[in-house]
């Protein structure tokens, strides 16, 4: 245990541990999976700009995912304080830069704002409904591991018994 | 008469932008006070029951991020509000 509070019952998990980046590097996956979707349509009804614009959106959308589970990991190993400060700060930051990167972007001439405001919910709720279909169906094993993963030290002794 | 149509104009705008502000602003709101319950009750299940913190921290982590959505939808609004 590496956690530094002061009560051994409220201290969280090992740092290997982290089904929070589990989850967002599986969403980030299915994101790049359902990308050519987005981005297809939107250079359909808004073109080149549509294409570029959708996929800053989804960029936008992974990186959002992977910085929320960061973060997550990141006050868990410390205590359980530390993970309230890191999702409560951690979802003002997260707006703060996404609203940042939009208007930095807005005016450039690659830009549609139309198919990257849509993107961004669309893109954000689709992965999450896909991904929550897919934890639902596998809850008893926290991290979306298929099967319970044997440690060396289990496997040895497996390998020794007769 | 022209002037007085393109000040009308003009206030319409600081009207919009002022309403997508205000929107963006409340909507972020919501979603604050969410994540906060969502947190707040995840923690205390992971006190009451360390054994089942992962599960706590999976549903935490989905609960977080569904309850996100409806500020991005704040944001989608005042940026096509504003800038389309």
């Amino acid at each position: 245990m590496t956690a530094t509070h002061p009560d051994p019952a409220m201290s969280l998990e090992p740092d290997t541990f982290t089904p929070e980046s589990d989850i967002a590097r599986d969403m980030a996956r299915r994101l790049l999976v359902a990308s050519p979707v987005f981005v297809v349509t939107c250079g359909i009804f808004w073109g080149a700009n549509g294409v570029s614009s959708s996929g800053f959106a989804l960029g936008l959308v992974a990186l959002n995912f992977l910085a929320a589970a960061g973060l997550m990991t990141w006050g868990a190993r410390i205590s359980p304080e530390a993970l309230m400060g890191a999702v409560m700060f951690g979802y003002i930051l997260r707006l703060a830069v996404i609203t940042i990167a939009v208007l930095l972007v807005k005016d450039f001439d690659w830009v549609d704002i139309v198919p990257l405001g849509l993107t961004l919910a669309v893109a954000h709720l689709g992965v999450l409904i896909w991904e929550t279909r897919h934890v639902s169906g596998s809850l008893a094993y926290p991290g979306l591991k298929p099967a319970p993963k044997k440690s060396s030290f289990a496997s040895d002794q497996e390998a020794e018994r007769p | 008469m022209l002037e007085l149509l393109a000040q009308a104009d003009q206030s319409v705008d600081g009207l919009k932008a002022v309403g997508a502000g205000l929107g963006y602003g409340l909507a972020a709101i919501g979603p604050g006070i969410g994540i906060g319950i969502v947190v707040a009750s995840a923690i205390e299940a992971m006190a009451r029951q360390p054994e089942a913190a992962g599960t706590a921290r999976t549903t935490m982590f989905l609960g977080i991020a569904f309850t996100e959505a409806l500020a991005l939808i704040g944001f989608v609004v005042f940026i096509l509000l504003n800038f389309a």
